[in-house]
């Protein structure tokens, strides 16, 4: 099961797993995001859904965006994947702009570049079999010779997200499979194009507990098999938690980053306040284990996207809120010793 | 866990299934098969030679006359046999031409937007002022001799426009759907995305609306022949009501079966569609297919 205590012998085993995460962190990301803005323009005015992100994500390695509803982690995903065009900023793919590529490269990117939507009930064709779904990019691409190369090839990728036997769930519909088999359906789907980067939206969040558990580890295991690197978008800190714990948390509030940092830091040890009062907020089913307090917020509303708050974004809320700089200036986004925190208060400490 | 297999059946043995599933749909498809054997194979089966004779003028139903002679004293069950063909045949070409204008064309202007479902739902809008029977009238005063092909098409280019509407909208619709983004993502292409991935969620709709422009194309046809707008020698089942109401039959009881036979030959056949697209839907959705 998933929580967020963690003994002590296992907190050093994974510390010493995150220090072998950050050598690989050498490798040159394979797609990054440059100061990337979507502004929505409403008619009570514009709604600035994401304001300026910076991110990479690495082969093999794990970006986490975590943060509640509405705070622009979709948006930032759409973007990733070129769903949606950025109002300004750029997608990167292996070091050239999406925006400007030509035909062949934009092909090339679409295919390597792989998103797996939140709802496995309606990210599949409804009147097409599993078969169909999977294998429809091999066959349009010719990455198959024959019917028989599709059927084998795809009956391959679905033992890979362990849905098994594969044979017996080819020419199944969506609607005779669970929720867990149908996104296990979708990962398969984006696998069949050989992707470098899959960013799962809330991929996890419409499953049950349990099953959540096994899909997370099948994602894992591509990660670490097929050096896939993961864009992961979730308001879950737990699966958070679970998955990234070798890579990277980007906490996100109202559009912008406020705190990231390797995982089991940002985590176990969290220097914003909102992420602190996230971390806090996870639910902990064992009261013998809740053992701090929970971080009080001074308000429980989330500001207005059109109507933003002087300074820092989170000062209506903060515990930590100082007058001064808290309500004038907005803080920004700057490299600690171990991590990037957007805080007057905690970066002084 | 869902436990259900794949159908083991095959196409033809789902389809079958989905057709017997629902009576009154296993009926109605039985009145359609019914009625076209009566129309297409039984000509095969008849002496067709039906030539007229002033001795039997509206001679009652007998053994050599099964449902009586006509005004020029032919025999009427051989033209109600020979009747058949051409309004079912209008109305089968007249559909497929409806139905296929309508979904190219409300697939293109639903999905690729822009200046193209611009252009073509003025298209539409045009199209839907033409007054249909004033555009008859003309053609056939034109042409005094359309053909059956003539006449199917013509129903079938002025008649698409709605089912372009609905299908427009149904489009609009399906192409924000996760699983089309999905396609998307895939780089499969419009042309694929389009025919493979959206239109057969609506292939049920657009069935059902093949067999209603049947019937429409159907009643449109033997509608022009009862007022006389298509001038025809042959033998139809719109000419022949036509002819019993110059002819007054209604007037004759003697006259009664040929001026009720084609009409209940029509409504057995519009009836059985009808309701055979209750069991077509079942078949061509595979949600309610298993079930």
């Amino acid at each position: 099961m998933i929580d967020h205590t963690i003994d002590s012998n296992e907190a050093a085993g994974l510390a010493h797993r995150a220090d072998t995460a950050a050598h690989h962190r050498a490798e040159p990301p394979v797609l990054t995001l440059k100061g990337l803005r979507q502004t929505f323009k409403t008619p009570r005015g514009d709604v600035p859904a994401v304001a300026g992100v910076d991110l990479e994500v690495r082969p093999g390695q794990v970006l986490c965006l975590v943060g509640e509803s509405g705070c622009g982690k979709t948006t930032t995903a759409r973007m990733a994947a070129a769903l949606t065009e950025p109002t300004a900023g750029s997608v990167l793919f292996r070091g050239k702009d999406v925006a400007e590529m030509d035909r062949t490269e934009r092909a090339a990117f679409r295919r390597s570049v792989q998103y797996i939507h939140q709802d496995p009930y309606a990210s599949l064709n409804p009147v097409r079999t599993v078969y169909s779904t999977v294998s429809a990019g091999l066959r349009r691409h010719k990455l198959v010779a024959s019917h028989a190369e599709a059927r084998r090839v795809t009956t391959e990728l679905l033992e890979r997200v362990d849905l098994v036997p594969a044979e017996d769930h080819l020419d199944k519909y969506p609607h005779q499979m669970s929720g867990g088999q149908r996104q296990r359906v979708a990962i398969a789907r984006a696998l069949a194009m050989n992707p470098e980067v899959i960013i799962a939206d809330e991929s996890t969040s419409m499953l049950d507990v349990s099953i959540r558990v096994s899909l997370l580890n099948t994602l894992g295991r591509l990660r670490d098999e097929l050096g896939v690197g993961f864009l992961f978008i979730t308001h879950d800190l737990a699966v958070a938690k679970y998955f990234a714990w070798q890579g990277e948390i980007a906490v996100m509030y109202l559009g912008k980053v406020v705190e990231r940092g390797t995982a089991p830091r940002v985590i176990n040890d969290p220097r914003h306040p909102y992420t602190k009062a996230l971390i806090s907020a996870v639910c902990e089913p064992d009261p013998d284990l809740v053992r701090k307090e929970r971080v009080r917020l001074r308000g429980a509303d989330i500001p207005d996207l059109t109507d933003l708050p002087s300074g820092c974004d989170f000062h209506p809320r903060c515990p930590l809120y100082e007058e001064g700089d808290c309500d004038s200036v907005r803080p920004p986004l700057v490299r600690g010793h171990d991590r990037l925190l957007a805080c007057h208060v905690a970066t002084r400490r | 866990m869902v436990t259900t297999t794949a159908p083991a059946a095959g196409v033809w043995g789902t389809i079958w299934q989905g057709i017997t599933r629902s009576t009154s749909g296993f009926i109605g498809l039985c009145l359609v098969l019914g009625v076209l054997f009566f129309s297409f194979v039984g000509p095969l089966l008849i002496d067709t030679h039906n030539p007229t004779d002033v001795t039997k003028i509206w001679g009652a139903p007998s053994a050599e006359h099964w449902l009586g002679t006509n005004h020029q004293g032919k025999d009427t069950f051989t033209q109600l046999v020979l009747g058949g063909r051409e309004p079912i045949w209008v109305g089968f070409v007249a559909a497929l031409i409806t139905v296929a204008i309508a979904v190219v064309l409300g697939a293109v202007a639903g999905y690729v937007r822009g200046r193209i479902d611009h252009f073509l739902l003025q298209l539409t809008d045009i199209t839907m002022t033409i007054p249909f029977i004033v555009l008859m009238l003309v053609i056939a005063s034109f042409y005094r001799t359309s053909s059956p092909l003539v006449v199917s098409f013509i129903i079938g280019l002025v008649t698409w426009p709605f089912l372009m509407r609905s299908i427009r909208a149904q489009v609009l619709s399906l192409k924000e759907r996760e699983f089309i983004e999905a396609a998307r993502l895939q780089d499969l292409g419009t042309a694929r995305i389009l025919f493979v991935e959206v239109l057969p969620n609506m292939a049920g709709y657009i069935f059902i609306n093949f067999i209603i422009a049947i019937t429409n194309a159907i009643y449109a046809v033997v509608g022009m022949y009862l007022l006389g707008l298509l001038p025809s020698t042959a033998d139809n089942w719109g000419l022949m009501i036509q002819q019993a109401w110059d002819n007054n039959a209604f007037l004759l009881p003697q006259a009664a079966p040929f001026l009720i036979a084609p009409m209940v030959m029509i409504m057995l056949f519009q009836i059985g569609l009808v309701t055979m697209t209750r069991s077509l839907e079942q078949a061509l959705n595979p949600r309610l297919r298993d079930r």
